[in-house]
């Protein structure tokens, strides 16, 4: 485990969590969503969990994305908070 | 300074699921929006699965493949401590996936209060579901 | 509201982090979770199964029973969201409105009340919030979809001994269907692939999964052990568990990738399915 790239990544998700919870259109929400979990998945291939990595970079960033999209396609793109 | 630089590590990795798991947390009680709300939501849920799959977390140890899978020496001796513990990571892979499917249904529910009442506004909802 | 969840995130964050500093030490080989169990694992899923993967080999085989209800829990999600979502031709308020597009003039036509021109190559039939027909994203998911599902397949059936396995396999076969829905359009899709099939496919994986557990207790063996489908597939016991394990990964392939459309065809229609993202 290369522990410099751990910290650096691990600094990332949180900024990608807050992020994705900070900005005020949905779309953007989803996006920043994808991007938390696709550095999620970088964070445990480091950890040697390649199953579960695999599984996340598939699942996480690739299907909920879009079924986050489709969902504020369905309803509405604006939020005050 | 070796170990400085490992306690640091250590520590900073576990600060990190907490601050993770208290931003989602935060998300599913104060948050508005629902689609904030299950974000949050997805938050919390994906700190825990990186603490479970950092529990079997081992120094000097290779992915939980194993060497010598087929071959002349199949009965070549395997020692565990040079795998991960593969334990936590079947747990957390059968979790995103149900995380998923309960993903689709919370979108599923929004939709079908964003069609009932108009809006995905935690507040407007309330005062709608007051006036009737 | 604000201030009281702040007040209880951070009171329990403190918390947290007091009893982190009793967590054993980062990636430490001697701790708890990977002295107890697990070396048992490591050193005998070899002789046991067969199975490179150990992950994969606890998944299916050791952890069998846990993994099948799981897939059963993501084939209930697939029907909650069908149940919450689905709006059926009978029950809608007014018919539809049907917009088609003339495609040598490039005159659009809007049909109301249920009124519809027979399928012709003149027209095609287009949605309500109109883009334009894109050549290039068109052509190149029709010409990455076939290599994707390739992979995918290649994904089920070598999770012994890399990376991958049933679910992951499942999701990237169902990415590439929605994929299709979302380069070409929804109707496109669920003409490919209607409802009726998806449903009998997510009860079919988990069928599969279930199956191969019966068999196994038909043939004077527990549930889910596969070692007495040695003398069906006439291979010796540890083979036979190999093999076991493949057969309910193809289960949950086939269960995952039939939910995974499902759920994005209600919800990117909104249970309507006539026109998606």
């Amino acid at each position: 485990m290369i522990w410099p790239i751990d910290l650096a990544i691990l600094t990332l998700v949180v900024i990608a969590g807050i992020g994705a919870l900070m900005v005020k259109d949905l779309l953007g929400a989803a996006i920043l969503f994808g991007a938390y979990s696709f550095m999620m998945c970088l964070l445990w291939s480091i950890m040697g969990a390649v199953d579960v990595a695999f599984t996340e970079a598939s699942v996480g960033a690739g299907v909920s994305t879009v079924f986050f999209v489709a969902a504020v396609f369905r309803t509405s793109r604006r939020t005050k908070d | 300074m070796t170990d400085l630089i490992s306690t640091v590590v250590a520590k900073y990795n576990y600060w990190i699921y907490i601050t993770l798991m208290m931003i989602g947390l935060y998300a599913m009680i104060a948050k508005n929006n629902l689609v904030k709300k299950i974000v949050g939501m997805n938050i919390f849920q994906t700190a825990i699965i990186l603490f479970y799959v950092s529990i079997g977390v081992k120094k000097g140890a290779t992915i939980p493949i194993l060497e010598h899978g087929h071959g002349p020496d199949v009965h070549h001796v395997v020692h565990a401590v040079d795998y991960i513990n593969p334990l936590p990571h079947v747990l957390m892979l059968t979790a995103i996936v149900v995380g998923v499917a309960t993903l689709g249904v919370a979108l599923a529910l929004a939709i079908r209060i964003y069609n009932n009442y108009n809006t995905l506004e935690e507040n407007e909802i309330l005062t709608q579901v007051r006036e009737k | 509201m604000k201030i009281i969840g702040l007040i209880i995130v951070v009171v329990t964050g403190a918390l947290l982090i007091y009893a982190a500093a009793d967590f054993p030490a980062w990636s430490d080989p001697a701790s708890p979770a990977s002295t107890y169990l697990s070396p048992y694992f490591i050193e005998k899923t070899m002789e046991e199964t067969s199975v490179p993967n150990i992950v994969t080999a606890v998944l299916a085989d050791y952890r069998g029973f846990d993994t099948m209800f799981e897939t059963t829990v993501i084939f209930s999600a697939g029907v909650v969201c069908f149940f919450l979502l689905r709006i059926s031709r009978r029950e809608e308020e007014e018919p539809e409105t049907r917009y088609y597009r003339h495609v040598l003039t490039g005159v659009t036509i809007q049909l109301k009340e249920g009124y519809k021109i027979p399928p012709s190559a003149d027209f095609e039939r287009i949605d309500a919030v109109w883009t334009p027909p894109d050549l290039i994203i068109k052509t190149g998911c029709r010409i990455l979809i076939p290599f994707i599902q390739l992979f995918a397949l290649y994904v089920i059936a070598h999770g012994h001994h890399s990376p991958g396995g049933g679910f992951q396999g499942g999701v990237i076969l169902g990415a590439s269907v929605i994929l299709f829905a979302i380069s070409h359009d929804l109707r496109t899709a669920v003409r490919r692939m209607s409802e009726k099939l998806i449903g009998i496919l997510c009860a079919v994986g988990v069928s599969i999964y279930a199956g191969t557990g019966a068999l196994c207790l038909l043939l004077k063996q527990n549930f889910l052990d596969y070692s007495a489908l040695a003398g069906v597939l006439h291979v010796d016991p540890i083979t036979a568990r190999s093999h076991g394990i493949l057969m309910v990964e193809i289960g949950v392939g086939i269960a995952v990738l039939a939910t995974m459309i499902w759920i994005y065809n209600n919800i990117s229609s909104a249970g309507r399915y006539r026109q998606g993202l």
